[in-house]
């Protein structure tokens, strides 16, 4: 079986250097509704501003704690969710009027956490694999969705007539990937695809992935709160907490120095591997605050160690702060015009 | 037990023919766990049984179920050409009752194979479109709920006039409400799943999804509770009859016969209760078969 077999090259349009995906200042917004009447009495900031690209062939890992809308993010990336405001530029067409919806979701796909509600209990495997290639009217999608079950490490003989209920997790989320990549997609977004594993499925999974990704010229939107896997996979990481990118940049330069505070406890709450070195205190205490109605100024503001008057005040914006020039963060420790007693000087964290 | 271990260890020898047998389809699986189910399987028996004896009615050597005798009024179960008695004009009661069936199941099942389509496309369009579609639906299905479904059979019937095209509309409408309402519940749970979110994000319109992974999910739920209305719907159209605004007599139907012999109960009150017995049993079959279609389309094993 040869690769183009599975998946047709899709066209690049932009050239090498265009960021395969541009989100701009995306923000959602839902309302909260009660009363006998049914009004809008609040409204949840799920997401608030929201910018970063994607570049071609990177994978960009996005973490942060549960509620701090990952997943609201990517399903705006992908259309599921409407954008209240803000833009998606796909290779650099703008996503609603240069390029349709209908379009871009045969580039954009997406990977479910719940392999079994991300699959419908009374259609086989193939049937599954091969809906999204019918519905767009890809040539053979019965053979294509064999081809892919091979390839995702599925004998077809054995699985391809099966129900979902009849597969192991592991399965059934290959499955999953064999479905996304029944479309040819450009760009995968796995929305903590494989949190629910076990952690030698876990592995195997994030290596098919890996696999896949160089096979086929594949970017991943990584999306988990598993700290070691988004250091295995990604190239770049974006730290996003309470609806808003807080620190973005390369793998290795985050994992070995975070410049965001919030970053800084979230890597501390990671376990450690070595017993001496165990976490004892809790890195950061509480809860984050209600999504309902943000905190002002910088919104980690009220759980942070240093914060001061500036972070109630005025909002950071996410900027450079060192040599590296792909390492941004929102935090007036980074910025020496901040106005903040100890911006631009090294703290302790 | 038996049935657990069993495909596990068939699939050890040949592993392709070991897993095509052991991966059925869903409705066979449906139909082997179903008649495992002694009770549901002795009611569609009889269901079955009535049903044919209803069509096949004029070929099976009976009575004129019309033709009355004034000498013979009333005679109890086990005379003479008579084999269930007669009723209060002489008639052939087990034709009658045979007869009546025809009537009967027809009324007492129309309406809610109707309901069942309407109400089916009536749900799942508000549980899938959901917002301003679901309220309209929705709002204006609960409009009916404030009506008791007896006293609503009856003032649809009434407006209309009595006759059985009536009382099946009259019937069919009391019955798209609750039928909906478990439509519409059914569709939305299965809307906020991931699979209709990928499906979604694969491209496909509505139409498609709901063709595909909406109805094949949602029809079950619903078909089960349309067969438990059937026994409700029987019993409200005896009811229409008895009331006289459904079937006109002398057209044998078992509500109208109940009617007409309840002032020989105190004659012969065997006989005369004849049609509620037929009543009784058709309702119960029908209630208990569709508790054992439910059991049997739980596929969670």
């Amino acid at each position: 079986m040869s690769k183009t077999e599975v998946l047709p090259h899709q066209a690049d349009r932009g050239g090498p250097r265009q960021p395969l995906i541009l989100a701009q200042n995306l923000k959602k917004h839902f309302p909260v509704r009660s009363g006998l009447l049914n009004r809008q009495t609040a409204t949840v900031h799920a997401v608030d501003g929201v910018s970063f690209e994607v570049r071609k062939g990177e994978t960009l890992g996005i973490v942060g704690e549960s509620g701090c809308g990952k997943s609201t993010t990517a399903r705006l990336l992908i259309g599921l969710t409407e954008l209240d405001d803000g833009s998606v530029i796909f290779d650099g067409d703008i996503l609603g009027s240069d390029i349709s919806l209908k379009e871009m979701r045969r580039s954009v796909q997406m990977v479910f956490q719940d392999s079994y509600a991300s699959l419908n209990p009374r259609l086989t495997i193939a049937d599954s694999i091969a809906f999204g290639p019918k519905v767009q009217g890809l040539s053979d999608p019965k053979d294509r969705a064999r081809d892919l079950m091979a390839r995702v490490g599925l004998d077809p003989n054995r699985f391809a007539h099966r129900y979902p209920h009849e597969l192991s997790g592991g399965q059934r989320q290959r499955v999953n990937i064999a479905r996304a990549l029944a479309m040819s997609p450009r760009l995968v977004i796995l929305d903590e695809a494989v949190s629910a594993l076990d952690k030698s499925v876990e592995a195997q999974v994030l290596n098919l992935l890996t696999e896949l990704r160089k096979e086929f010229g594949l970017t991943y939107v990584f999306i988990s709160h598993d700290l070691n896997v988004v250091r295995y996979i990604s190239d770049r990481v974006l730290v996003m907490y309470l609806g808003e990118v807080v620190e973005v940049g390369p793998v290795e330069a985050i994992y070995a120095k975070q410049a965001h505070p919030y970053t800084v406890s979230l890597f501390a709450a990671m376990p450690s591997m070595d017993p001496d070195n165990r976490t004892e205190e809790p890195p950061l205490a509480g809860d984050p605050p209600n999504p309902i109605d943000p905190p002002s100024g910088c919104r980690f503001h009220t759980r942070c160690r240093f914060a001061e008057h500036v972070c109630r005040d005025k909002p950071p914006t996410l900027a450079t702060f060192g040599e590296n020039p792909d390492h941004l963060a929102a935090c007036h420790l980074r910025d020496p015009s901040s106005g903040h007693s100890l911006a631009g000087k090294e703290v302790a964290a | 037990m038996a049935s657990a271990i069993s495909p596990s260890a068939a699939s050890s020898p040949s592993e392709i023919t070991a897993t095509a047998a052991k991966t059925r389809s869903y409705w066979s699986n449906v139909l082997r766990r179903f008649l495992k189910d002694r009770i549901a399987v002795a009611c569609a028996v009889i269901l079955l049984l009535l049903i044919l004896a209803a069509i096949f009615a004029p070929w099976l050597d009976l009575a004129d179920p019309y033709r009355g005798s004034m000498i013979k009024r009333l005679r109890p179960i086990g005379t003479e050409g008579l084999p269930l008695g007669s009723d209060e004009q002489g008639r052939d009661m087990l034709a009658r009752l045979i007869y009546g069936g025809r009537l009967t199941l027809l009324i007492g099942l129309l309406p809610v194979v109707f309901a069942f389509f309407i109400a089916t496309v009536l749900g799942v369009a508000a549980g899938y479109v959901g917002g301003w579609v679901n309220t309209i639906i929705m709002r204006t299905v609960d409009i009916f709920f404030a009506f008791p479904s007896v006293l609503l059979a009856i003032a649809i019937s009434g407006a209309l006039g009595a006759g059985i095209v009536n009382s099946l509309v009259s019937l069919t409408i009391v019955f798209i409400p609750p039928i909906t309402r478990v439509a519409e519940s059914v569709t939305s749970s299965v809307r906020s799943l991931d699979y209709i979110d990928a499906a979604r994000a694969s491209g496909g319109n509505a139409f498609t999804i709901v063709r595909v992974h909406v109805l094949g999910n949602v029809l079950g739920p619903i078909f089960v509770y349309a067969t438990s209305l059937t026994s409700v719907c029987m019993i409200l159209a005896a009811g229409l009859s008895f009331l006289g605004i459904g079937v006109k007599p002398p057209q044998p139907e078992w509500g109208l016969m109940l009617n007409t012999l309840r002032t020989a109960i105190y004659v012969n009150p065997i006989v005369a209760a004849l049609p509620g017995v037929m009543i009784f049993i058709t309702s119960l079959c029908l209630n208990l078969l569709s508790d054992g279609l439910r059991s049997a389309m739980n596929v969670k094993d």
